[in-house]
C-alpha cells in the first residue's frame, strides 16, 4: 500500500459541462486526460490522500475582494462560485489541519481578475485565490501570506489586488511580458509606494527549461519567503510553462514541476492555467499531487520527454541568472526603494487602462491612494469601462490605521451619486461592504 | 423453484422458493475447515423429497474465496505488468513473481511506448521452469487499449493453466486496482474452480443436476461457467445476499437503511427507490482494493453477542465477539443478555444473563436494570451512528459538472429495515432512539438465502469511442470497432446496450426481462488548434442489481403467509 508523507487534501473539480466557448481553450475537455490520468494511477487510493468536494463562496466571500460591475451576479457563473468555493474548501482543510496540504484542482481559474471586474480578463472573471486569502484571514487570523504564481503568464490580477498590501508577497515568475500576454510583470512592478518589494516579478525568457525555473525558485522565491515569513505560502500553479503548451514558449517538464512543488512546500496550491491538456496536464498535475504528499515521483514523466531536446541555451541560463540577480537587488532594498516611492506626499495617484481580452472590455481606471507608514493605505478607485459604466470604489485595507479608515469612509461619504452608476465600499478593517447608487 | 444459499461465520442458511412463496427454509452449521461438506448438505437437506428436475436454478453465496485470502492460503500465481511512467509500478507488487516489463500505452489508448516481447518471453521461460499455472497481465491503460496485455497472453501461449488479463476485470479507470483484481483472479481460480465442480459433481452423483449460479458482492449473480473467468468476483458476496433479502420488501419511492445485525457484526447499505446503491469504486477484500463491483456496504462490529465490558468507568459494546449470550451459556455478558433482562426478548437463562449484566451495572456503579437499559441503547446509538457516518459519506462523494453540484442531490434514509437473528430485538431500541419507522424485513432470520435466490444476473459495460481515431472500444467484453468520424453519442449508448445485453444474457440473465439501463454518457469536443478534431464519448451501462422478474407473487406470499413445512 502506499502512502502520503504529508497528509494531501484534493479538490478536483473539472467542470465537464462548462466552457467559455465550444474551441475556447478553457472548454469541457481541458482536465478530461487529467482525470483519466489521476484515476488511472489511482491516485485518490494513496492512503493520506483525501478528495473533497468543493463548497461554494458566498457573495461576501467576493466582495471582500472584487468590485463587481455592475453586480455580482453579471460577473460570476455558477461555475465560478465552484471554482472559487473549490479553494475555500482545500483552505478549511488546511487551515483545521485535518491535512498538512492542500491542492485545487479547479477551473475556471482566476489569476487575471483585477480587484475592479467588468469582465472576464485572460479566461478570468474572479481571482481564486484572492478570495481564498481573504477568506483565510477572515476565518482564521492569518496576516502573513505569500502567493508564488508559477503560471507562464504575468499573475498581473494578483498582483493589482495585493499591489498595496504589504503583508501580502506576492511573487510571479512567468514568460517575459514583451512576448506574452498580459504584456505586464517586468522587474520594475515592485508593488505600491506602502507596499515596496512584496510584489517581485521574475520574467524569464522564451525557451527557459527546467534549470532555469528551479534557479529562480532556488536562488530568488526560497530566499525571500525566508526572509518575509509567512504563515501561509500558496502556489498559485500554472501549468503552462510546459514544453508541450500550444499558447506559449518555454521548455518545462512534468519532472520540474515536481521538483517545483518538492522545493517551494506550498500550503495550498491552486490550479491556474495550461492547456497542453493530453501532453502535459495529465503528468504535471499528477506530478504536483504527489510531490505534494510526499511520494516518490521518480517515475513519472511525459511519454515524449526528452530532456536533451528542451534543455535550454547558454544564453538563456545568463539571461535567467540576471533577471534573478536584478529581482533579488530590488527585495534587498525594498525599504530605501519605498521611502523613495513615497517622498514627501500625501497621496499617490495613478491612471492606468486595462484591457479585457475574453470579453473585449476597454477600462480606465484613476486611482488614488493615501500615503501611510502605519499600514497598506486606503485607496479610491475612479474606473470607467469603455462604452459600459463608471463607478468610484472604495477600498480599506483590513489592517487599516484610524487615519485611513477615516479618510476611506469620509471619502464613501462624500462620493456624489448622481456622477456614478455606482459607488462602493470595501471596508476590510470592519469587514462592511457597502454600496451606493443614484436615486432613479 | 429456486434455491437460494447464504454461507455464514457460525451456519448456512438455506431457502426453497416457489410461486407459492418459502417452501422450506433451513440451518445447517458451517464448518469453516470443510466448507465443500456445508454447501453440499445444505443443498442435499433443501431438496430433500423434491423433484430436482423443478429446481430452475441454485444460487450460491459462500465466504469460500475470502477465507483463503484472508489466511494469504494461495497458490503463487506470476504477474506481468507494463506501466508506462507513471508512479513506480514497484509499489503495486503483489507476490514475489512480479515481473515490471518495458511498454506504455495513454490515456487515449496510443501506444507511447512498444511492449519488450523478447523480456516477455524470458519471464514466461522462468515463471514455467517455477512451476508456475496461472498468471495475471496487467498494462496501464489496458482498458482504452488492451493490445499489450493481449500481445503478452499471447506469448504466454498455452504454456499456464490460465491467463487472467487485466482489461477483463472491469472497464474502469485505476491501474493499482486492475493489479489487485487480476492478481485474486489468478490467485483464486484454481480454489473456486475446484470447489465448485465438486460441488457440482457430488450433487450429480446422487442424481441432483442443479444449475449453479453464483452470487456477486454487486448483488447479482452469474452463471457457474461464466464465474471462471471472474473468480475474484465470487469473493464476499454476504451482505449483498442480506441486502437484496430487503430489496423485495423496501419502499419503492423512497430510500431506506437496511441492517442485517448479526451476532458479531451489522452490516449496512442503502437502498434508494428499492435499488442498492453500489461502490463506486470497487470492494475491499483483506488489504487489495479492487476494481469488483460491489453494494455500497459497511460492516461494523455491533452484534447480539458483542461483548460488553468497562473499561475505566466507559461502558463499552463490542467491536469483538468473544462466544454465545450468557443466557446461552457463554463467557461475557452481551446485549442479548441485556435484552432478555429488558423483557424485549424471551430466550436464554435469565439468571446466567443477570449474572453477567450484574457485574457492569457494579462496574458501573448503577442497578442492574439501568445497566441493561444502557447496552441495549448504546448497541442500537452506535448502529445509528454510524449509519449516519456512512451516509455523510456518500452525500459528500464529489461530483465533477457544475450541474451536479448544484443538483446537489443529497440522500437522507427515511425507513430502516433490519433483518438477521437479534432484529425484532432491536427493531424497538433502533425505533425509539432513532428519527425513522423501522421495519422487520419479512422472513428476517433467513431474509439473506432468500435474496441470494432471488437476485438477478447483473454485469457492467463500458464503453469508449475515439472519433479521431474512428475507433469504438470495449475492451472488458473483447469488442474493438472501427466507425466512421460521425459516430455520435446516441450510436455509443446503442453500441454499449448492445454489447451488455449479450454479456447479461450470457451470464444467465432472462432474455426476456432484461433491466439496462445507462448509467453516464458523456461526449467531449476534442479541440486541437481552433478545430474539432473529433469526439471523445464514454458510456457506462448496466443491469442494476434487483430481483428477478416476476418475483412480486413470490415476496408477497413470503410476506402473508407463514411457511408451509
Amino acid at each position: 500500500m502506499l502512502y502520503a508523507k504529508n497528509k494531501t487534501g484534493l479538490v478536483f473539480f473539472p467542470a465537464f459541462d462548462w466552457a467559455i466557448s465550444p474551441t475556447h481553450p478553457e472548454r469541457e475537455e481541458r482536465l478530461l486526460y487529467t482525470q483519466d490520468q489521476v484515476f488511472e494511477e489511482g491516485i485518490f487510493d494513496i492512503e493520506g490522500i483525501v478528495e473533497y468536494k468543493p463548497d461554494l463562496v458566498t457573495k461576501k466571500d467576493v466582495q471582500r475582494v472584487h468590485f463587481c460591475v455592475p453586480d455580482l451576479w453579471a460577473v460570476m457563473t455558477e461555475s465560478h462560485f465552484i471554482s472559487a468555493g473549490g479553494t475555500k474548501t482545500i483552505a478549511m482543510a488546511v487551515m483545521e489541519k485535518q491535512v498538512d496540504c492542500g491542492f485545487a484542482l479547479v477551473r475556471p481559474p482566476g489569476h487575471h481578475a483585477n480587484r475592479v471586474v467588468h469582465g472576464a480578463r485572460g479566461f478570468c472573471n474572479v481571482n481564486i485565490e484572492a478570495i481564498m486569502v481573504e477568506f483565510i484571514r477572515k476565518a482564521y487570523g492569518v496576516n502573513r501570506v505569500a502567493i508564488v504564481d508559477t503560471d507562464c503568464h504575468h499573475g498581473d490580477g494578483t498582483q493589482d489586488i495585493y499591489w498595496h498590501d504589504p503583508d501580502t508577497l506576492f511573487i510571479s515568475i512567468h514568460q517575459d511580458g514583451r512576448t506574452l500576454y498580459p504584456g505586464s510583470g517586468f522587474l520594475s512592478e515592485i508593488g505600491g509606494p506602502n507596499a515596496v518589494g512584496t510584489t517581485l516579478n521574475i520574467p524569464l525568457p522564451p525557451n527557459t527549461s527546467e534549470e532555469g525555473m528551479l534557479y529562480a525558485i532556488q536562488e530568488v522565491v526560497l530566499p525571500v519567503l525566508k526572509d518575509f515569513q509567512p504563515e501561509i505560502i500558496i502556489n498559485s500553479a500554472g501549468q503552462d510553462n510546459h514544453y508541450s503548451d500550444p499558447i506559449t514558449n518555454m521548455n518545462f517538464s512534468a519532472q520540474g514541476y515536481a521538483q517545483l512543488t518538492s522545493l517551494l512546500k506550498p500550503d495550498i496550491a491552486v490550479l491556474e492555467g495550461g492547456y497542453s491538456i493530453e501532453g502535459a496536464l495529465p503528468y504535471v498535475n499528477a506530478g504536483i499531487i504527489l510531490a505534494m504528499a510526499g511520494v516518490d515521483y521518480s517515475h513519472l514523466r511525459e511519454p515524449d520527454y526528452d530532456p536533451d531536446r528542451i534543455r535550454q541555451t547558454p544564453d538563456v541560463t545568463r539571461w535567467v541568472g540576471k533577471t534573478c540577480e536584478k529581482a533579488l537587488e530590488t527585495w534587498h532594498n525594498r525599504v530605501q526603494l519605498g521611502e523613495l516611492a513615497r517622498k514627501d506626499t500625501q497621496f499617490a495617484k495613478r491612471d492606468r487602462k486595462i484591457f479585457y481580452d475574453t470579453d473585449n472590455i476597454n477600462e480606465y481606471q484613476n486611482e488614488t491612494l493615501r500615503i501611510c507608514e502605519a499600514c497598506g493605505g486606503t485607496f479610491r478607485i475612479d474606473s470607467k469601462a469603455h462604452g459600459g459604466k463608471h463607478i468610484l470604489a472604495v477600498h480599506i485595507p483590513r489592517n487599516a490605521c484610524h487615519h485611513c479608515h477615516e479618510q476611506g469612509l469620509s471619502w464613501y461619504e462624500e462620493a456624489a451619486s448622481g456622477a456614478y452608476d455606482k459607488i462602493y465600499l470595501q471596508d476590510c478593517a470592519k469587514d462592511v461592504i457597502e454600496e451606493k447608487t443614484p436615486p432613479p | 423453484m429456486i434455491i437460494g444459499l447464504d454461507v455464514g461465520g457460525t451456519h448456512a442458511d438455506v431457502v426453497l422458493l416457489g410461486e407459492e412463496g418459502l417452501v422450506r427454509q433451513i440451518k445447517v452449521p458451517t464448518n469453516p475447515e470443510n466448507l465443500f461438506d456445508t454447501v453440499l448438505t445444505g443443498l442435499e437437506k433443501i431438496t430433500d423429497g423434491i423433484d430436482p428436475g423443478t429446481i430452475q436454478r441454485a444460487v450460491l453465496s459462500t465466504t469460500l474465496a475470502t477465507n483463503r485470502i484472508t489466511q494469504r492460503c494461495m497458490p503463487d500465481v506470476g504477474m506481468i505488468i507494463s506501466a508506462g511512467p507513471g508512479i513506480n509500478p514497484e509499489f503495486f507488487r503483489t507476490c514475489s513473481d512480479y515481473h515490471v516489463v518495458s511498454g506504455g500505452i495513454d490515456h487515449r489508448g496510443r501506444q507511447t511506448l512498444p511492449l519488450d516481447t523478447d523480456r516477455v518471453r524470458d519471464i514466461a521461460d522462468s515463471l514455467e521452469k517455477k512451476g508456475i499455472r496461472y498468471v495475471g497481465v496487467v498494462s496501464k491503460f489496458s482498458v482504452r487499449n488492451p493490445a499489450h496485455e493481449l500481445a503478452i497472453a499471447d506469448i504466454l501461449g498455452d504454456r499456464f493453466d490460465k491467463v487472467f488479463m487485466g482489461h477483463r476485470v472491469s472497464g474502469g479507470l485505476n491501474f493499482p486496482r486492475r493489479i489487485a483484481t487480476t492478481f485474486l483472479n489468478a490467485s483464486v481460480y484454481p480454489i473456486h474452480k475446484e470447489f465448485f465442480e465438486a460441488v457440482v459433481k457430488a450433487l450429480a452423483r446422487k442424481g441432483l443436476n442443479l444449475p449453479i449460479r453464483i452470487l456477486k458482492p454487486d448483488g447479482g449473480n452469474m452463471r457457474f461457467s461464466a464465474s471462471l473467468e471472474h473468480p475474484a468476483q465470487m469473493v464476499l458476496s454476504g451482505p449483498a445476499a442480506s441486502v437484496m433479502g430487503a430489496v423485495g420488501f423496501a419502499p419503492q419511492n423512497d430510500t431506506c437503511l437496511v441492517l442485517d445485525i448479526g451476532g458479531t457484526t451489522t452490516d449496512m447499505a442503502i437502498l434508494a427507490n428499492g435499488a442498492p446503491l453500489l461502490d463506486p469504486l470497487g470492494i475491499t477484500i483483506g488489504d487489495h482494493k479492487t476494481l469488483i463491483r460491489a453494494l455500497d456496504t459497511i460492516s461494523i462490529g455491533v452484534g447480539g453477542d458483542s461483548a460488553v465490558r468497562v473499561i475505566g468507568d466507559t461502558l463499552q459494546v463490542g467491536p469483538d465477539r468473544v462466544g454465545m449470550a450468557m443466557a446461552f451459556g457463554g463467557p461475557l455478558p452481551t446485549p442479548t443478555d441485556a435484552i432478555l433482562l429488558l423483557g424485549i426478548g424471551d430466550q436464554g437463562d435469565p439468571d446466567l444473563a443477570r449474572k453477567g449484566i450484574q457485574d457492569i451495572a457494579d462496574a458501573l456503579g448503577v442497578d442492574l436494570m439501568t445497566a441493561a437499559q444502557q447496552i441495549f441503547d448504546q448497541a442500537c446509538q452506535t448502529i445509528l451512528d454510524e449509519a449516519d457516518a456512512m451516509v455523510r459519506r456518500i452525500n459528500a462523494k464529489p461530483v465533477y459538472t457544475v450541474h451536479e453540484l448544484w443538483e446537489g442531490h443529497r440522500i437522507q434514509p427515511r425507513h430502516i429495515m433490519v433483518l438477521g437473528g437479534p432484529a425484532p430485538w432491536f427493531a424497538k431500541g433502533l425505533e425509539r432512539l432513532g428519527n425513522c419507522p423501522v421495519e422487520l424485513v419479512p422472513r428476517w432470520t433467513v431474509a439473506n438465502a432468500i435474496g441470494a435466490g432471488l437476485a438477478r444476473t447483473t454485469c457492467e459495460v463500458t464503453l469508449f469511442a475515439d472519433t479521431e481515431q474512428e475507433v469504438v472500444t470495449a475492451p472488458e467484453e473483447g469488442f474493438t470497432q472501427d466507425i466512421s468520424s460521425t459516430y455520435s453519442k446516441e450510436d455509443a449508448i446503442n453500441t454499449a446496450l448492445s454489447l451488455l445485453r449479450d454479456k447479461a444474457i450470457a451470464r444467465g440473465a432472462n432474455p426476456d426481462h432484461l433491466e439496462l439501463e445507462v448509467v453516464d454518457a458523456i461526449e467531449f469536443n476534442m479541440v486541437r488548434g481552433f478545430f474539432t478534431s473529433g469526439k471523445n464519448i464514454r458510456v457506462i451501462s448496466q443491469v442494476k442489481p434487483g430481483l428477478i422478474h416476476g418475483f412480486d407473487p413470490i415476496a408477497r406470499k413470503i410476506e402473508n403467509r407463514p411457511f408451509i413445512q
